[in-house]
């Protein structure tokens, strides 16, 4: 055999390999949105559930899955997807898996954001997404500044994302408590992000940011795998890396904005679904649309297992965080003991 | 000849000496300035007999000297609460030969507070000595696992190690924390200050339970002061000085966990206010074990009465709680260390 037919070979094994996992994938996330809109105080067959989503008027189920249970699924589709995807692409734009966004800080600049409108502009819509991206691509700009300094250092961006995070969140904290209406399930949605009680008009600034960023994304898709390459290979494959890398910035912070906006910053999930699909992959660069399936399944899988797995019911965000901050401090003893630097 | 060098070594000496003791005298004029601040100044304007009468009378006679003996008790909960945080701090940065170590960056404090909700959701703690010997398990599991993770690999603890480690750490045991707290709403809102951190709603009794956790842990923190000299210039440096190293490692560590570890049993996780103060004092003082530990502790005292103040008047007609001040303001000291550190050092 030549090496030509044993690299033939094995592209087509890693294709029927990517083939299976996203199929898979896809298959886990359509079970969990069935699962959101069957599973409850009432449960419904699916028989229900298709005819209540084809317009069909069924006393109550109509009610229940139309305007309860079908914004959550929602929110939890296109919120999750949203955050697997922009945390894939900022873990391979600085090629350090610790660096999604919301642990180096860009989330809780667009959380803080969005609870100042909400809570002291008592804005809702368009106007809150609005803010919340604009905050967030100024605390990703802050964060690049601040973090600048002499040679570029993946670390020092961390720790000058934990700092800037540390004092968004303390500003959360005050307009929490500044709130009328200071109530304890509603502070957690902005404290570690929920999908309880989200309406069907919350939902539409989030779909249209997925059908237009999502599409610009998955096409920058191949240059992002160059330039996870290394910035001098980049170069010399003769591509504009900054050019890129504004682009990505950019379109990923509108998403994780106007995410966060709708159900606060979900723990962990953006931090969590890129290495998740990544390994599931198998080697090479994380496929974006692998990261944005695991993201879904990964918040709707929390959120079935919030509600209906406990006595109570827990906030999405509590259950990504017990499940994502162990896996952060396996994959930290995983790199102190390479020994490479964070 | 010897004389010429004496005073030589004396001028290098004396100025300092004579700024530190500037700077010390200052401290305790800004503590007073304070303490005088954090009774007078809050949501309730109070005239100057409801003070002196609040003073003078065993019972308030008046709402104002109710007030005025409430914020008594608040202010020198802040003092306490604020001096050990300090000192704590200064500690395990000397201990760690780390400018990010924190309680509240180690995890230690998140760590108390598990272990305080657990005890009150599951044992039905109440009394203080309760509340303090457990948070004072849970710092103490918290502080050695953290740092246990934060030192695996090659290099040891650096910064970027151990603060990730401990973010991660804190980032479980807060989700373990909500989790224990959100079914039971009922208990939750008097145990709120918990996950911020704040020094109003303590009790002259609950002060008295955490007085000799306080001064065992700051007798242990100064005496190991300059031991820690020693141990700031390595290990073998030290061991040739005559210092033994582990023995000064574990004390020092000992203090520094049982100041905070006390102190957030009755305060809640007060944030960034052991990082922020001893970066403050090493810049008045210099490097002296000695000199930092101290001032640090009245540093943390200043900090922390201010913040509440702060808190009182922005928050007002509630209050912002201390340790969310604290956090705003002690974040960007953070972000100062790590924008100046060089790269390699991370």
């Amino acid at each position: 055999m030549t090496t030509l037919t044993l690299i033939e070979e094995e592209r087509k094994r890693a294709f029927r390999h990517n083939a299976v996992v996203h199929t898979a994938l896809f298959a886990a996330v359509i079970t969990f949105c069935l699962l959101e809109m069957s599973l409850g105080e009432n449960r419904y067959p699916i028989s229900v559930i298709l005819r209540v989503l084809s317009g069909e008027q069924i006393e109550g189920a109509s009610f229940v899955i139309g305007d309860l249970r079908l914004p959550r699924m929602l929110a939890g589709l296109l919120v999750g997807s949203a955050f697997g995807v922009s945390g894939a692409v900022f873990q391979s734009m600085l090629r350090n898996p610790l660096a999604s966004p919301d642990i180096i800080g860009v989330s809780s600049g667009s959380t803080a954001a969005a609870v100042f409108c909400i809570l002291v502009l008592r804005r809702s819509g368009t106007s809150v997404s609005l803010a919340a991206i604009i905050a967030g691509i100024a605390s990703a700009a802050l964060i690049y500044a601040l973090s600048r300094g002499g040679k570029f250092s993946g670390g020092r961006l961390i720790l000058v994302g934990i700092g800037v995070g540390a004092i968004f969140n303390s500003i959360v904290s005050y307009l929490l408590l500044r709130a009328n209406q200071y109530d304890v399930p509603g502070a957690m949605r902005w404290i570690s992000g929920s999908l309880n009680g989200v309406v069907k008009a919350e939902i539409m600034p989030s779909a249209v940011a997925a059908v237009i960023l999502f599409p610009m994304i998955l096409f920058a898709e191949k240059r992002l795998k160059i330039i996870e390459l290394g910035e001098d290979i980049a170069t010399a494959l003769g591509m504009r890396a900054n050019r890129t890398r504004l682009f990505l910035v950019i379109s990923t912070v509108c998403l994780i904005a106007i995410s966060t906006s709708v159900t606060g910053p979900v723990a962990f999930v953006a931090f969590l679904s890129g290495p998740i699909s990544k390994r599931m992959t198998g080697r090479g660069a994380p496929s974006l649309p692998a990261a944005a399936l695991t993201g879904a399944a990964l918040t709707m899988g929390s959120d079935l297992v919030g509600q209906f797995a406990f006595g109570t019911r827990f906030p999405v965000g509590v259950i990504t965080g017990i499940i994502g901050a162990p896996y952060l401090l396996f994959l930290l003893i995983k790199i102190n003991k390479s020994g490479g630097s964070a | 000849m010897t004389n010429i060098r004496t005073d030589a070594a004396r001028n290098r000496v004396q100025p300092k000496l004579r700024r530190r003791a500037i700077i010390a005298v200052v401290c305790v004029c800004a503590l007073c300035v304070g303490i005088v601040c954090s009774i007078v100044l809050g949501s309730r304007k109070v005239s100057f007999s409801d003070v002196s009468g609040a003073f003078f009378h065993a019972a308030p006679e008046t709402i104002g000297e109710a007030v005025v003996q409430k914020r008594i008790v608040r202010t020198v909960f802040g003092i306490l609460a604020g001096a050990s945080l300090g000192m704590s701090g200064a500690l395990m940065q000397a201990i760690t030969r780390n400018p990010l170590a924190d309680p509240g960056i180690l995890g230690v404090n998140t760590g108390a507070a598990l272990f305080v909700v657990a005890g009150i959701a599951f044992l039905g703690i109440s009394s203080p000595y309760q509340y303090i010997a457990l948070a004072l398990c849970g710092s103490f599991v918290s502080a050695v696992f953290v740092y246990a993770v934060g030192s695996i690999g090659g290099k040891g603890a650096t910064p970027i190690k151990l603060a990730l480690a401990g973010a991660a750490t804190s980032a479980v045991l807060s989700s373990l924390v909500s989790a224990i707290m959100l079914p039971r709403t009922a208990v939750m809102d008097a145990f709120r200050f918990w996950q911020v951190g704040g020094i109003g709603g303590t009790t002259w009794n609950n002060m008295r339970a955490m007085a000799p956790f306080l001064i065992g842990g700051a007798t242990l923190g100064i005496c190991s002061a300059s031991s820690l000299n020693a141990l700031a210039l390595g290990d073998d440096v030290a061991a040739g000085l005559g210092v033994r190293v582990g023995r000064a490692r574990v004390i020092g560590a000992a203090a520094g966990v049982i100041l905070c570890g006390a102190t957030t049993a009755l305060a809640g996780p007060i944030s960034f206010l052991g990082l922020l103060t001893p970066h403050l004092v090493r810049l008045a003082v210099g490097i002296d074990q000695r000199w930092v530990i101290s001032l640090s502790a009245i540093g943390g005292a200043i900090v922390l009465i201010f913040s509440d103040v702060v808190g009182r008047l922005v928050g007002s007609p509630g209050e912002l709680e201390a340790g969310i001040v604290t956090a705003f303001i002690g974040a960007p000291v953070l972000i100062v260390v790590a924008a100046r550190s060089k790269a390699h050092e991370i």
